[in-house]
């Protein structure tokens, strides 16, 4: 046990870890976002409904159909996902070839449609979704404890994080997903169906969505409201790390994560606001982000 | 008309946006030749290997690649009938290296040339395998744009001014590589401003000015009509 400025070890480490916590939803969001924005160009507002969908598709799953936790770690992605290529495909692959204004007005009211429904149907106090049994309890690592279920959290979202960056950036899919962000014409020209991956591509970050509300779910509870919540959160974010950049999403995200924590303890006042501090300081000094590439 | 032709562009119109930019262009490649599209800046070249390709959205008229009608098909398509392109901006990707520009294009047919025979034709791209693709020379960009086209078994090169801002010395190095693809049995489409370089691989040359084209010349009669070619092409 030690003390900075009045401060117990202990306080200090649980307002990191929720700092880390919430910095691997930031960092799932805004990488979900930063894969579409670079294939579509669209900023996707839709993002934190989709992310509250995924949490609320396992509830259902559990108290509909009695399917638990690992299971809906992989079904709700998959049947959110193939919600977000329903939206790809029937709406925004219409507004492709006109101002990115339309595609963000539509993610809007997608958004807006999507959390009123939910909140009719569930209303909007929250429903509580228990973590799996193989998650409960904790390790008391001697300066703080540890609940197992959070050490889960942050390990497999770094994993899911690094897994896409490294998939975007060193395999063959994804040098196709680079090459079509830069030049969509010369890649469909190569032979390349880029309009079925630009689909593919927004699937995949809805699902990167949705895996994190199925994550989100056992910490804060299942909220028509909890995609509103986080999503202005997650759009600082991107503007500080950088429209479209991968790993600077991952980044930035953990790191604002433990920014927001650490405020908390020590200027706990200023803990809502120092993110948008933040945000406010980078434009000023670096307008394309922190990893963002001037175009 | 010649049943040999792998490529029968005939009345092909195109247009970008609201400007009429070809107005019935008609042109023939054989299989097995190398032909050469001349034309002053703003002839409409460029904008007839697109259409060739796919990537001008509004083309009327006809174009036949081995017997199928390929006006109405997606670039992609088109791609897998076996056409590939080097565009005039010769397009290569910055976010990615050497080797994965090379490894870009999808293999569409069997018989393309192997990565090894592709260093052979342009070592200098082995050299640079890791770089990154627009950290290279302007040289080395068109190999790397050229070499990139040959791996995917395409048997019609669209070629669009592959010598363009480049030292005598790699002019010459493109000139015998165009020389060997032809004897490895490509057919290519190329286009230049330059007909004495063009001179030294072509069959057969057409001249286009304002989306048509004026003339034809085969490579036998060349000398014959330098004088009007340099008057078509303003030199
Ligand atoms: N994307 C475009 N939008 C509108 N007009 C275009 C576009 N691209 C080309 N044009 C116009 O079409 C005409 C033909 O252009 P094109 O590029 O086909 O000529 P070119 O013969 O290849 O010329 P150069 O020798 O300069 O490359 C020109 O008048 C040009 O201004
Ligand atoms: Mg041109």
């Amino acid at each position: 046990m030690f003390e900075i400025l009045g401060i117990t070890s202990q306080a200090l480490f649980g307002q990191l870890l929720i700092g880390l916590i919430n910095g691997a939803f930031y960092a799932m969001l805004s990488l979900g976002l930063a894969v579409i924005f670079g294939m579509l160009n669209i900023i996707n507002f839709t993002h934190g409904a989709l992310y509250m969908i995924g949490a609320f598709v396992a509830w259902m799953l559990l108290n509909y159909l009695g399917v638990g936790y690992w299971w809906a770690l992989v079904i709700s992605p998959i049947v959110t996902g193939a919600l977000g290529v329903l939206i790809e495909r029937f709406m925004l692959s219409r507004l492709r070839d006109l101002d990115h204004l339309y595609g963000l007005l539509l993610t809007f009211g997608l958004a807006l449609i999507f959390e009123g429904l939910f909140r009719q149907k569930f209303g909007s106090s929250g429903l509580p979704y228990r973590p799996p049994a193989e998650l409960t309890g904790g390790t008391n690592l001697g300066f703080m404890f540890l609940p197992n279920y959070r050490a889960w959290v942050i390990s497999f979202s770094l994993v899911v994080c690094l897994g896409t960056w490294y998939a975007i950036e060193h395999t063959r899919l994804g040098s196709y997903l680079r090459a079509a962000t830069e030049n969509p014409a010369l890649v469909q020209a190569f032979g390349i169906n880029v309009s079925r991956m630009i689909t593919l591509t927004y699937g995949f970050g809805v699902g990167l969505a949705a895996l994190a509300g199925v994550l989100a779910a056992p910490i804060y509870q299942v909220n028509p409201l909890m995609g509103s919540n986080i999503i202005i959160v997650v759009f600082a974010v991107v503007v500080i790390g950088g429209m479209g950049s991968i790993l600077g999403s991952i980044i930035t995200g953990f790191a604002l994560g433990v920014a927001e924590g650490l405020t908390k303890v020590f200027y706990p006042e200023a803990s809502s606001t120092v993110i948008f501090v933040i945000m406010a300081i980078v434009l000023l000094i670096r307008p394309t982000g922190l990893f963002g590439r001037s175009s | 008309m010649d049943k040999s032709a792998m490529l029968k562009v005939s009345g092909l119109q195109a247009w970008y946006g609201e400007s009429h930019i070809l107005h019935g262009v008609d042109i023939e490649v054989r299989q097995g030749e190398v032909v050469t599209l001349l034309g002053r800046n703003g002839a409409g070249k460029t904008t007839t290997i697109k259409s060739i390709m796919g990537m001008v959205a509004e083309r009327e008229g006809s174009i036949s690649f081995n017997g199928h009608e390929t006006i109405n098909w997606p670039s992609n398509r088109i791609a897998k009938a076996g056409i590939a392109i080097c565009p005039e901006e010769r397009g290569i990707f910055s976010s990615l290296n050497v080797e994965e520009n090379l490894l870009l294009p999808p293999t569409v047919q069997p018989g393309g040339l192997s990565v090894e025979e592709i260093f052979t034709l342009f070592p200098n791209l082995k050299e640079r395998i890791t770089s990154q693709g627009t950290k290279l020379s302007g040289g080395e960009q068109q190999m790397l744009a050229i070499g990139r086209i040959l791996r995917t078994g395409a048997r019609l090169l669209l070629l669009d001014e592959p010598t363009e801002g480049l030292a005598p010395v790699i002019i010459q190095q493109i000139s015998r590589t165009i020389s060997r693809l032809k004897e490895a049995g490509f057919t290519i489409l190329l286009v230049e401003q330059n007909f004495r370089f063009a001179a030294t691989v072509a069959d057969r040359y057409y001249v286009m000015e304002g989306g048509k084209v004026i003339d034809e010349i085969d490579n036998a009669h060349l000398e014959q009509h330098v004088d009007k070619l340099n008057e078509y092409l303003g030199v």
